[in-house]
């Protein structure tokens, strides 16, 4: 699924990193904790969370993010914006909460990050 | 800032309780890795463990130091931090364990992950602490298969 794709399903609005928009996304993950993003992000993921700070840019960056959803209707500081515009990280923002957001992109084939208890189910 | 032998070496103080600055260090070592052709999976894991350990000293410890080695064989890393140190350093190990504020979980943060995930990134790691003085971090990460542990 593409950036493009991704935009128009969440309604959202990029706010940098028009470059990438027809770059293709394969998998998702979402989280407010970055120390679990941490934990369990693969490079290229798209990143969907509601923390607004700077640290969710620069774990983006860390992990090799490919993008990032602010859901809920957040958006980054300023700080966090001017990092995701010097690291040329594409940062989308959309309305809905995370559940929907997740769900919307999941139903539309979009899978999540592989986890030990994806496999089991 | 000193380079001999092959050696590069760096050294960046981390400022405890400042949290907008917290991962800058990591990201220019990410930078500096990747300047060097090392493979973006070590580039990737050692960028994690920098930052998990980057994070600990902002959110634990008063102040600390982190010092950075490449060699052709290795990445080394060493955080000294000054802070209260850790009683359990067992306990700190377990994934879930924390003893973060509420102010930092707020911000992301301190949901027991950061040492076991350094753990799991790193090729070697051991942890040194004395309460009331503060903790040691050390790090490796081997580069070309090479056998330096």
């Amino acid at each position: 699924m593409t950036l493009k794709e991704i935009i128009h399903l969440l309604q959202a609005e990029l706010i940098c990193g028009e470059s990438h928009i027809n770059d293709n996304i394969e998998f998702a993950g979402g989280s407010d904790l970055m120390s679990d993003v941490l934990a369990f992000a693969k490079p290229g993921i798209l990143l969907l969370t509601g923390l607004s700070n700077s640290q969710s840019v620069r774990t983006a960056d860390i992990i090799e993010a490919k993008a990032i959803v602010y859901v809920r209707g957040k958006k980054p500081d300023p700080e966090g914006l001017k990092l995701a515009k010097k690291k040329d990280i594409p940062v989308l923002l959309t309305e809905f909460m995370m559940y929907t957001a997740c769900g919307l992109l999941y139903s539309h084939n979009l899978p999540g990050v592989y986890s030990e208890s994806d496999k089991k189910s | 800032m000193t380079e001999k032998e092959n050696v590069l070496s760096r050294k960046f103080e981390i400022q405890g309780k400042d949290f907008s600055r917290a991962g800058s260090i990591s990201s220019k070592i990410k930078e500096i890795l990747q300047e060097t052709g090392i493979s973006n999976s070590i580039i990737r894991r050692a960028a994690i463990a920098t930052y998990e350990a980057e994070l600990n000293v902002v959110m634990y410890a008063d102040k600390g130091i982190l010092y950075f080695s490449l060699d052709p064989d290795s990445i080394r890393l060493k955080i000294d931090d000054k802070g209260k140190g850790i009683k359990d350093i067992s306990l700190a190990m377990k994934e879930g364990y924390s003893t973060a504020t509420e102010e930092y979980r707020e911000m992301g943060f301190g949901a027991g992950m950061g040492l076991p995930n350094i753990k799991k990134n790193a090729d070697k790691f051991t942890i040194t602490s004395r309460v009331g003085k503060g903790t040691t971090l050390e790090i490796l990460f081997c580069l070309n298969n090479s056998e330096v542990l």
